[in-house]
């Protein structure tokens, strides 16, 4: 047992519930007690989606754990298949189940043999595996699932497209701006001459996966999701695969290059030439990026040597370290993650960028190392932004786990060159808006402070008078709230011609005026 | 049973709900010297983490004994784990009191958490009540219900002789006419403690004094229980507390609609005055508010509501709305006690009649993909359901009310009625603008 208040990455069944609901017409079923769907709310809310998500719970109750799940579960199933006649259902274990140990596969079997849809239950261990590593995993045993049926069936497509094309693996739902990132990949393929093979889970459909090896190549813009369908492709079908972040200006260069080296490989055999990139990149960088120009002009020179601690998934917290420390010349104090799966290749990308490196899931400890570095700006989660409020320093978020905030109708991708534009923004704004609020608590703060809890307890008319118990009352009043009701309690007061407040005043003055 | 003519049907139960250790959010702070261990897993943790948004960043006064897979094999010693953690936060926090709240993880290996509070609470010198509050028996607000249940025997007990003999000695040196000191009065339901205070001052009006609330604002003011000892439930979803306050505690239960919307509280009043003392001026003050609150109701008036049911208020503002007019088409609710109901329920069927409105149909664990589908053929001006439903259903042009809020805002009392109308009419009262005759519908979806 752990004491924990705060977790940064999910349990398992989440991570697969992110995979299944991703693509088109899956449906998945969670092996769960009431309460646990609680998956469709973030999704409703935070990816503001029009849709219904399709996940639904086989409910686990006392009448389950005496008779066993199996008819229930089974039943559900092959009514989710009538009743939305999905490609897929997939099945997904969730702690309740991973302790009951009843023999989900067994279901699974039974279902399928009268369901129309395909039948798998999500190979996930709760107590082993994280909300990443189970995504990780559900989305590899989809894609095995539909290769090795398109293999069986026949209808396996091998040959490589006529033009050079890509896969992006990894994009799915209530990733960190993860919509945003996928149509600036997608910009960025398309300026290069590479086409779209598959993007996958987001929007496709399980019926295309057999074309999947028609790519030249897997792109996998983010480490935590997506590399081990990547290696199967690689292992299976010999497909190279990219798993870097094109997250900065060097990373984007660098990304752009072995995209380059990968094409070549095929481009001289099938095309007779091959790729040159270099003057794109340039050019890009030069003109497209401002974030070039932005590190060399005046303004960036006042962040030199700041102190900046950052910390998120591994992905992203070692792309915003590389920047800061290698284009921004900001001093990184540490550099920190909570992948405590991916943690040697963590050290390799941050080592002699930072002094020290923070590999923990515990917040309280990342808060410790902030409180005692007092960075002038931290980029973490939304956890380390409450962290930069309590002791007021500023913070840019920068990864999950995610909020509302982290999904902006409007257009703000952190890979590509835009992307570059985006983290050059948030990192100015971040430190100037904290050098700003210093100055104006060095030249006497903010003059507006105490406004919103002045009362008009003393004007001409006379004095207001609140007797003891109604002020004591008046303290029982959510704090943000309180300023206002005081207020309209006094104006009711001078209306009515009452000089003392009395608690039976107060509530005759919130009948008549709450609104 | 007084209900009858009423029809109850019954679903699948395969309905969205929070889950009932949600109930931290609102008792932490509603008991100040109190902490919340609950004891879970990862699960239980997101989801609190995630549903209590903000909070999780105000150092709350809750958290998880996250379990492991040693625990779940019994390769360790849960006793120790349990006391080792109650140390820690005995030493941060210092409270009077750890709620321990159960999962479904405890529940299904069977951990003893009653029979080891006992022990651990001797070993660490605070007490601790254990409330199983887990998604396999119960659904969100009625956490709150076994937690209060569980307090119920923490109550010091109330012995009427002595009592008694007390107050008459007051009395005969104050020489107090004050008859309301002769009823001892309990309310029991989780309240913001000013929507309490305006409670207790409503009936002090009527020379009711309330003599304690259950829960109170400090563990160590749990009210006295016993014999001769009233009870009445401000909420709909208290049915344990209410049983075990009588079987237990032996307290006399007092059933009455409860305090939601001027008529519930009205009933709820006159029902208290019957049972404790005469009355005066009610029926003025009903009328009153009413006449108050008409620029809200004349928005809702004629206009239908369907509920989809999630946290079992939903036959008290069913009851409330109908009589402000609005017809209900369907009231889902996950669980009815019909006894603890009861007075609510004949209210409800009253003010049916009253309004010449049809019964809705009162339907218990409900089937949302039915609902959907009902919804959907029925096209109710205003869907009451849970935030997973909310946007998919905006995109399909019904207006909906998000049914949590009316959990979190204040609702009870006559002077809240506003605050009730308000949340119903903010959907119908937004103006949509042109943009929606254009694209009333949003989804992509053919199907659901
Ligand atoms: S339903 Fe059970 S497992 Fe899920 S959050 Fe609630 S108590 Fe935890």
């Amino acid at each position: 047992m752990k004491l924990a208040y705060w977790m940064y990455a999910g349990p398992a069944h989440i991570g697969t519930l992110r995979v299944a609901s991703s693509f088109r017409n899956v449906h998945a079923i969670m092996h769960a007690p009431l309460g646990d769907d609680y998956f469709n709310v973030m999704r409703s809310m935070l990816e503001r989606e029009r849709d219904f998500t399709p996940v639904t719970a086989s409910v686990v109750d006392r009448h389950v754990l005496s008779r066993g799940s199996r008819d229930k579960v089974v039943s559900n199933i092959s009514r989710k298949g009538e009743e939305q006649r999905p490609d897929l259902i997939v099945l997904t274990p969730t702690c309740t189940s991973s302790i009951l140990q009843e023999d989900l596969q067994n279901f699974v079997d039974r279902a399928s043999l009268s369901s129309q849809a395909d039948v798998i239950l999500a190979d996930v261990n709760h107590y082993r595996v994280n909300e990443l590593q189970a995504s990780d995993k559900t989305l590899d045993q989809i894609v095995r699932y539909y290769v090795e049926k398109a293999r069986k069936e026949g209808l396996f497509k091998r040959s490589l497209t006529a033009i050079p094309s890509a896969n992006i693996i990894g994009i799915l739902t209530l990733g960190f701006h993860n919509q945003h990132d996928c149509r600036e990949l997608k910009r960025l393929f398309r300026e290069l001459g590479i086409l779209i093979n598959l993007i996958i889970p987001e929007g496709e459909f399980l019926k295309n996966i057999k074309n999947l090896p028609r790519a030249w190549f897997n792109a996998v813009p983010y480490r935590e999701i997506g590399l081990m369908s990547a290696t199967f492709l690689e292992k299976e079908y010999g497909m190279p695969y990219l798993s870097l972040a094109p997250i900065g200006i060097s990373n984007t260069a660098d990304f752009i290059t072995q995209v380059e080296k990968l094409l070549n490989l095929w481009a001289r055999v099938i095309l007779g030439k091959s790729f040159q990139f270099a003057l794109y990149i340039e050019n890009q960088t030069k003109f497209v990026s401002q974030a070039a120009w932005f590190s060399k002009s005046i303004d960036c020179q006042n962040l030199a040597g700041k102190e900046a601690v950052v910390f998120g998934d591994a992905t992203h917290a070692a792309s915003i370290t590389k920047i800061l420390a290698g284009e921004m010349g900001i001093h990184v104090s540490c550099s920190g993650t909570y992948c405590k799966h991916d943690v040697e290749r963590f050290n390799e990308q941050v080592q002699g960028l930072c002094d020290e490196v923070l590999i923990t899931e515990n917040h309280t400890k990342v808060g410790d190392t902030i409180a005692r570095i007092e960075p002038s700006a931290i980029f973490g989660t939304q956890m380390e932004r409450h962290i930069g409020k309590r002791i007021d320093i500023p913070c840019g978020v920068i990864s999950s786990p995610v909020h509302i905030q982290n999904f902006p109708p409007g257009y703000r991708p952190f890979l590509g060159y835009e992307g570059t534009n985006q983290i050059s923004d948030l990192i100015y704004n971040s430190f100037n808006l904290g050098m700003e609020d210093h100055l104006l608590d060095v030249f006497g703060g903010h003059d507006t402070k105490g406004i919103s809890t002045k009362s008009l307890s003393k004007n001409e008319e006379g004095i207001i008078l609140w007797v003891p118990e109604a002020e004591s009352e008046s303290r029982r009043i959510p704090g943000f709230v309180r300023g206002k009701i005081k207020r309209n309690t006094e104006i009711f007061a001078k209306q009515n011609n009452i000089l003392e407040i009395t608690v039976d005043v107060m509530y005759a003055a919130k009948e008549r005026l709450n609104r | 049973m007084k209900t009858a003519g009423m029809s109850f049907e019954c679903e699948t139960g395969n309905y969205h709900t929070f889950c009932p250790i949600s109930c931290v959010a609102w008792l932490y702070q509603k008991i100040e010297d109190s902490f919340f261990l609950v004891v879970g897993t990862k699960t239980c943790g997101y989801f609190l983490q995630n549903a209590l948004g903000v909070t999780i960043f105000a150092e709350p006064r809750y958290a998880m004994a996250e379990l492991e897979e040693g625990d779940i094999s019994a390769q360790l010693n849960d006793q120790k784990e349990l006391e080792k953690i109650c140390l820690q936060i005995k030493n941060n926090r210092s409270p009077s009191v750890i709620v321990w709240i159960g999962t479904c993880t405890t529940e299904i290996v069977k951990m003893d958490l009653e029979g080891i509070a006992p022990k651990v609470e001797k070993q660490i010198g605070i007490p601790i009540v254990v409330a199983r509050a887990n998604g396999l028996d119960y659904a969100f607000t009625q956490g709150e219900d076994t937690v209060l249940a569980a307090m119920v025997h923490r109550c010091p007990e109330y012995d009427s002789l002595i009592e008694e003999e007390k107050s008459q000695q007051s009395e005969i040196h104050t020489n107090s006419k004050n008859k309301s000191t002769s009823h001892q009065l309990v309310l029991f339901g989780s309240l913001p403690s000013n929507v309490a205070s305006e409670l207790n001052l409503e009936l002090k009006r009527q020379s009711i004094s309330v003599s304690g609330w259950l829960p109170s604002q400090k563990y160590n003011e749990l009210p006295k229980l016993g014999y001769k000892v009233y009870v009445c439930g401000v909420n709909p979803f208290l049915s344990r507390t209410a049983t075990t306050l009588m079987r237990r505690r032996k307290c006399q239960l007092i059933g009455a609609p409860f305090p939601i919307g001027p008529d519930g509280h009205m009933l709820g009043l006159r029902k208290f005055v019957r049972f404790l003392i005469k009355t005066n001026g009610l029926k003025e003050r009903e009328n009153q508010l009413w006449k108050n609150v008409e620029d809200y109701t004349r928005i809702i008036n004629g206009k239908s509501i369907f509920f989809m049911g999630d946290n079992l208020l939903e036959i008290s503002l069913a009851r409330f709305l109908i009589r402000c007019g609005m017809i209900v088409y369907e009231i889902g609710i996950p669980y009815m006690d019909r006894r603890y109901q009861a007075a609510e329920l004949l209210l409800l069927q009253s003010t049916c009649k009253e309004m010449n409105s049809p019964l809705p149909r009162i339907v218990e664990k409900p089937d949302n993909y039915g609902q959907v589908q009902r919804i959907q053929e029925l096209k109710p001006h205003l869907a009451i359901t849970g935030m997973a439903h909310a946007n998919p259903l905006e995109a399909r042009d019904i207006d909906t009310k998000w049914s949590v809020e009316f959990t979190f805002a204040q609702i009870h009392g006559f002077s809240n009625v506003r605050a009730i109308l308000e949340l119903v009419t903010r959907p119908l009262r937004r103006s949509k603008g042109n943009l929606n005759l254009v694209f009333p519908s949003l989804s992509k979806q053919t199907k659901i």
